[in-house]
């Protein structure tokens, strides 16, 4: 109870450093692999690009990959925001009345279930191109935030709920003292996949849209350079979009920490 | 540890009376039939009996948290006003620590006044509560940081700290191990004795009942009914001396053959 410090520091430290630096590792060696490859085979760009090439493009392009990065990154984060906070208000109040849950859970369902790939040519004949693609991401990252809140809500101790009920709680408090701090890992949870959804949501809209102009995003500038063969720019491009993926999912997975570490299994280090 | 005995179990006016209080579940399952008893002031009583006698249910009848389906659950009122503007003041705790893993010792101890609204002297009285059950050092600590011995500790502060008038325990220290149930034991009968609190004790253990209790209630198995009392009539308070004493050995075996009468009653049809 004394010293919650481990008492072997150094076998945990090598431990972090390993986590940190074989993932690296692993990529300056496929990196090396590639460049070698793609020289010593003469292979042509427009059939594979070599990482030098790929890079000198992202820093040539940069005005252009970065305005649309920020496009699509605004747009992820938007549908983020809305999948999060309509997915905790939805399961909230699923969570209240049984019968606004009855009427709305299978909806939610279908448009879980229903390919977003079909959902978006449809949403851009009834919408703006941006606010088509805002839903996009909203309808594929919020399901998961609906039936991770739905499930922490459910997922009380009973015994405590007794407690509540022993004092006179009232519905709010069992709600905001009870109820949603039971959940919260949960919905950290919901949130992770949601990250990551609402990009996938985003770029799926935007190569379904597929125009041109000032508010096309990254998806929309690998869709066409493969048109154009610039080979190298969508590798770029899709570079950039899976370093926001990885970003986000730290990003989350950073708050998720910070939240639960003090109380909760899963962000605690267990000794050995 | 040296304050007088409390005064002999039988002559303390009832708190809560139990009238013929019947409990069906929807499954279709009896778990109390004509229970009748009743807790006097100040006394520690226990409920004993084997497992699915229904004495938990009875707790939860007495706490207000399931519904008798026949029979009536009577408080009595006493003199003290405060008492009667709400005869139904109770503490629980429970079998498990049943803690909020999110909130700090503090936090959760704090909980009853935070729900009833009474935040004027919280902290003054959650520090307390703390002290009382020897955790004056953790009101910071999260409860996984705990030991089984000192969440519970935390959970008897938690029932504690509204101040109630009957504190109903339901095989509180039955997952604990030995060393640390004995320790709590002792802590609990000195608590009985410096706050003169109702206790209401349910256990399956025939040693624990008999350390603790004033007045042993033994209970047949399905349905759960009274089917005898017995009077602890030892001084308290009570010690090691007591736990190794032939007295205890004598009440020991008079209520385990009690117990082993209740559930073969039970057995019959």
């Amino acid at each position: 109870m004394t010293d919650p410090r481990p008492k072997n520091e150094a076998p945990a430290r090598l431990d972090r450093a390993l986590r940190l630096l074989l993932p690296i590792a692993v990529l300056a060696l496929v990196i090396v692999v590639w460049e070698v490859v793609v020289r010593a085979g003469n292979i042509p760009p427009y059939v594979l690009p070599s990482p030098q090439l790929i890079f000198s493009t992202l820093v040539a392009d940069w005005a252009m990959l970065s305005a649309a990065l920020l496009v699509t990154l605004a747009t992820t984060l938007e549908g983020f925001l809305l999948a999060a906070v309509g997915g905790v208000a939805l399961a909230v109040l699923f969570n209240q009345s049984r019968v606004i849950e009855y009427s709305l859970y299978p909806y939610a369902v279908i448009l879980q279930v229903t390919p977003i790939v079909a959902i978006a040519p449809l949403l851009l004949v009834y919408l703006p191109q941006p606010a088509a693609v805002l839903v996009c991401a909203w309808i594929v990252a919020f399901f998961p935030v609906l039936a991770n809140t739905t499930l922490g809500l459910r997922s009380v101790d009973r015994n405590l709920a007794d407690l509540f009920r022993l004092y006179g709680a009232t519905r709010w408090q069992v709600l905001r003292e009870l109820k949603l701090p039971a959940a919260l890992p949960y919905i950290l949870g919901g949130l992770k996949i949601a990250g990551g959804l609402s990009l996938i949501g985003a770029v799926v809209a935007e190569i379904a849209a597929g125009s041109a102009g000032a508010g096309s995003g990254l998806a929309f500038v690998i869709v066409e350079a493969g048109y154009r063969l610039n080979i190298p720019r969508m590798f770029a491009a899709l570079l950039l979009l899976s370093l926001t993926g990885i970003v986000i999912f730290f990003a989350l997975s950073l708050v998720s920490h910070l939240l639960l570490r003090r109380w909760h299994e899963s962000a605690i280090v267990q000794e050995v | 540890m040296s304050s007088p005995s409390p005064a002999p179990s039988t002559s303390g006016a009832p708190v809560v009376a139990l009238d013929r209080v019947g409990k069906t579940f929807a499954n279709g399952v009896v778990a109390l039939d004509r229970l009748s008893l009743d807790v006097r002031l100040g006394e520690l009583v226990s409920l004993l009996g084997p497992s699915g006698c229904g004495k938990s249910t009875a707790l939860r009848i007495i706490a207000g948290l399931s519904e008798p389906t026949s029979g009536r659950v009577e408080w009595r009122e006493t003199e003290s006003a405060d008492d009667a503007a709400n005869p139904r003041r109770i503490g629980f705790v429970f079998q498990e620590p049943t803690l909020m893993p999110w909130a700090t010792v503090a936090a959760n101890v704090r909980l009853p006044l935070k729900l009833k609204g009474l935040d004027a002297d919280a902290p003054a009285r959650v520090t307390a509560a703390l002290e009382r059950v020897g955790l004056a050092g953790f009101a910071a600590s999260y409860p996984r940081e705990l030991s089984g011995g000192m969440k519970m500790r935390t959970s008897i502060a938690r029932a504690l700290v509204t101040e109630p008038r009957v504190l109903l325990m339901d095989e509180p220290f039955a997952a604990l191990d030995e060393i640390t149930r004995f320790r709590l034991n002792d802590d609990l009968l000195a608590l009985w004795q410096s706050l003169r609190k109702t206790v209401v004790f349910v256990t399956h253990s025939v040693f624990e009942s008999v350390y603790l209790s004033q007045r042993i209630v033994v209970m047949t198995p399905r349905p759960g009914r009274v089917f005898s009392e017995l009077v602890i009539d030892a001084p308290h308070p009570r010690d090691q001396r007591f736990r190794t004493s032939a007295e205890y050995a004598g009440y020991c075996r008079l209520v385990s053959e009690a117990l082993a009468e209740a559930s073969a009653a039970g057995e019959q049809p």
